[in-house]
C-alpha cells in the first residue's frame, strides 16, 4: 500500500523566485528537461498508457492478456448487481472503520505518551513501535496466520491456559477473519502512525503548552483547543492515508487466506476480487471496471480531506 | 511526606511508563513468538507455546533447540538463492529510483521553465493514482511488450516513484542553496558536474532515507513479483516462502524460520539507519 499525500497539504506547484535583481548566466533551456527525462519516461510508459488501457479494458470482456471482445457498460451494470463485489466492498468498508477508529487513536494516545516531558528512552521506545511496519505484509500473513492457527497458535493457547473451557481448536481465520485482519494491521500500523503523529506534536511550540497550563486549562482542554489545531494537517492526512491504504487491502488476507478469500467470502476485499477477476479467471476487462470504482471510492475520499481541510483553514 | 517538584514530576511519569512498557510489550510478543517457533522442532511447535519446558537454565530445554530448520531452508529448498534475488532485486531497484528521483527533484526545486507547473501536477497527479487500477492494465503492457517473467518486468515501472520526486523536490527547495548553483555556474561547471558535485552530496540524509524506502519496499513487495515472474528460480523471498507455506502447510518451524530470514536482513538495516529513515518519511507529511 502506497503512502499518497494528499494534494492538499502540499505547498502550491511553483518553483523557487527567480534570483532578485541579479544577473547570471542562464542554463540552457533543455537542462531541467534532461534531469526529468526518466521520471516523464517512465510516467508516460507505465502510468499514462496504462492507465488509458484501463479505461479501454473497462469497456471490454478479455480472457486472458490475449483475447478481447467490446460489451459496452456491461461491466459496470453486472458490477452494480454483483453480490461478491458488495460483499468485497461490505468488508473492505469494515476494515477501513476498524483501522481509523481503533487504530488511529492507539497511534495519538502512544505519540502523546511519548511525548511527555521528562520521558527517557524515546528514541528507544519509538523504534520498538515503529518496527513492526518494516516487515513486509506478505511476512506479517505468514506470521498471523501461525498466531491464529487452531490448537497451535499463539492466541488459542493463551485464551485456554487462561480459560480452561474455550476451545484450543476455535478457527479463528474460519469466523472471525476481519478482526483478525484488524489485530494484525494494528500490530503492524499503530507504531507507524505513531511516527507521524509524534513528529506533529514535536512541532507544538512549547511556550504555547505552557502558557495554557498556567492559564489553569486541564488536559482535555490543553489537547482539544491547543494540541488538535496545531497537529490538525497532520492528523487528516494521516487520516487519508489509512483510508487509502485500508481501501486497497489485498495482501495480508491473500497470505493469511492462503490465495482464498475464506469461507463464505469472509474474506474477500476489493482489490482481491480485483485480482482474482484479472489473474485466476483472466478477465482483465471487468478487473479493470473494478479498479475504476475502487479509484472513485479512493477519490471521493481525497477530495472530501480537502474540503474539511479548507473548510477548517477557513473557518 | 512533602515531595520537591522533580519527584512528584517522577511520580506522574510511572504510569506513562507503564503503559508505554505494556504496548511495547503487546508489539514485541509476535517477534518472540516468531523466533522461538524458527528454533524448534515441529513436536515442539505443537506441544511449547514459547520456548520447551525442561531443566536446562529459567527452565527450558536449551538442547531441543535446533538450526535444522534454517539448514533444510538453504540446503534443500534453495531459499539462498531467493535471498540472492531478493538482495538484487531491492539494491538495485533502490539505487535507480533514488537516483532518478533526485534528478527529477532537482530538476523541479532549482529551475524555472515553461510547462513546469504542469510537470509537478503530474508528479501530484501520480501521487493519487491507486496501484490496483493499474494491475490490470500494467499486466497486459509487460504482456505485449514481452517483459513477463523478467526483472526488467519488475524493475521498469519502479524507476522513478513519483512519490520520491516530491519528497526530492521538497527537500532541496530549501537544502540547496541557488546561490551556490549560480556561483558554480559562473565558474563555468557544467550542469551534471554541478548535480554530482554540489546537489547530491548537499541532501546526502535524504539520499540514505530514500534508498532504504526503496529497498524496504522493493524487499516486502510480494504482489508485483507474484504477478510478474513465473520461473521459480528467479522468485524473490516473499514469493518463495509463500510458496514453501503451500508446499508443506503444517511444517510451522520451518516457515517460521524462512520468515526470520526475510525480515531479519531488513530489522537489521533499520536498526543501523532509523534515525535518518524516520526523518525522510515523515519529511514530506510535517514540511510540506
Amino acid at each position: 500500500m502506497s503512502a499518497s499525500p494528499p494534494e492538499s497539504s502540499l505547498p502550491t506547484a511553483t518553483a523557487t523566485p527567480p534570483p532578485p535583481g541579479r544577473r547570471y548566466r542562464a542554463e540552457p533551456v533543455w537542462v531541467p528537461w534532461v534531469f526529468l527525462a526518466p521520471f516523464l519516461l517512465t510516467f508516460g510508459v507505465f502510468l499514462v498508457w496504462p492507465l488509458i488501457q484501463s479505461v479501454t479494458l473497462a469497456f471490454q470482456q478479455t480472457f486472458g492478456p490475449k483475447t478481447t471482445a467490446w460489451v459496452g457498460l456491461e461491466n459496470f451494470t453486472f458490477l452494480l448487481r454483483d453480490p461478491l463485489f458488495w460483499k468485497a466492498v461490505r468488508n473492505t468498508a469494515l476494515f477501513a472503520l476498524g483501522s481509523v477508529c481503533i487504530q488511529l487513536p492507539l497511534s495519538l494516545g502512544l505519540a502523546l505518551l511519548l511525548n511527555r516531558p521528562g520521558i527517557k528512552c524515546r528514541a528507544f521506545f519509538r523504534l520498538i513501535f515503529f518496527a513492526p511496519s518494516l516487515v513486509g505484509l506478505v511476512f506479517v500473513g505468514l506470521l498471523f496466520s501461525l498466531i491464529f492457527a487452531p490448537r497451535t497458535g499463539l492466541v488459542n493457547t493463551v485464551i485456554h491456559g487462561f480459560f480452561p473451557a474455550f476451545d484450543p481448536e476455535f478457527p479463528w481465520l474460519q469466523l472471525y477473519i476481519m478482526p483478525a485482519l484488524i489485530l494484525a494491521a494494528l500490530w503492524l500500523y499503530v507504531g507507524f502512525n505513531m511516527v507521524y503523529f509524534l513528529a506533529a506534536l514535536q512541532g507544538v511550540p512549547e511556550e504555547l503548552m505552557e502558557a495554557a497550563a498556567l492559564d489553569g486549562a486541564g488536559p482535555w482542554h490543553r489537547f482539544r483547543h491547543i494540541i488538535l489545531p496545531e497537529i490538525l494537517p497532520v492528523a487528516t492526512f494521516v487520516v487519508l492515508m489509512s483510508l487509502l491504504g485500508s481501501l486497497q487491502l489485498f495482501e495480508l488476507p491473500f497470505v493469511l487466506l492462503s490465495g482464498t478469500a475464506g469461507p463464505e467470502n469472509r474474506g474477500l476485499t476489493i482489490v482481491m476480487y480485483l485480482y482474482n477477476t484479472g489473474f485466476v479467471s483472466g478477465d482483465l476487462g471487468y478487473a479493470s471496471a473494478i479498479g475504476w470504482v475502487l479509484a472513485l471510492f479512493m477519490g471521493a475520499f481525497a477530495l472530501g480531506q480537502r474540503w474539511f481541510t479548507k473548510h477548517q483553514e477557513e473557518s | 511526606m512533602s515531595l520537591n517538584n522533580a519527584q512528584r514530576q517522577k511520580l506522574l511519569l510511572a504510569p506513562v511508563y507503564v503503559a508505554l512498557v505494556a504496548a511495547a510489550f503487546f508489539t514485541l510478543i509476535p517477534f518472540a513468538w516468531l523466533i522461538c517457533a524458527a528454533f524448534k522442532t515441529n513436536a515442539d511447535v505443537f506441544t511449547a507455546n514459547f520456548l520447551p519446558t525442561g531443566d536446562g537454565f529459567l527452565g527450558v530445554a536449551w538442547d531441543r533447540l535446533t538450526i535444522a530448520n534454517f539448514i533444510r531452508l538453504f540446503r534443500e529448498l534453495g531459499i539462498g538463492r531467493a535471498m540472492a534475488n531478493s538482495i538484487f532485486l531491492a539494491s538495485f531497484s533502490a539505487l535507480i529510483a533514488t537516483f532518478f528521483c533526485a534528478m527529477a527533484g532537482y530538476a523541479l526545486a532549482k529551475f524555472r521553465f515553461a510547462g513546469q507547473g504542469w510537470v509537478m501536477s503530474l508528479v501530484l497527479a501520480a501521487l493519487v493514482i491507486p496501484g490496483s487500477l493499474l494491475m490490470a492494465p500494467g499486466y497486459k503492457l509487460l504482456y505485449d511488450l514481452g517483459l513477463l517473467d523478467s526483472y526488467a518486468g519488475l524493475i521498469l515501472p519502479g524507476l522513478t516513484p513519483a512519490f520520491g520526486v516530491f519528497l526530492f523536490r521538497q527537500s532541496m527547495v530549501n537544502s540547496v542553496p541557488t546561490t551556490l548553483l549560480e556561483s558554480a555556474r559562473i565558474d563555468g561547471a557544467g550542469e551534471f558536474r554541478i548535480f554530482f558535485t554540489i546537489v547530491l552530496p548537499l541532501v546526502r540524509p535524504m539520499i540514505g532515507a530514500y534508498l532504504m524506502i526503496t529497498f524496504l519496499q522493493s524487499w516486502n513487495n510480494f504482489i508485483g513479483p507474484q504477478i510478474v515472474l513465473q520461473d521459480p528460480s528467479r522468485f524473490p523471498l516473499s514469493v518463495a516462502i509463500n510458496q514453501l507455506r503451500g508446499l508443506y502447510g503444517t511444517d510451522y518451524g520451518l516457515i517460521m524460520s524462512g520468515t526470520l530470514v526475510s525480515i531479519a536482513p531488513v530489522l537489521a538495516l533499520f536498526l543501523l539507519l532509523q534515525k535518518e529513515f524516520i526523518a525522510g518519511l515523515t519529511s514530506g507529511a510535517v514540511k510540506g
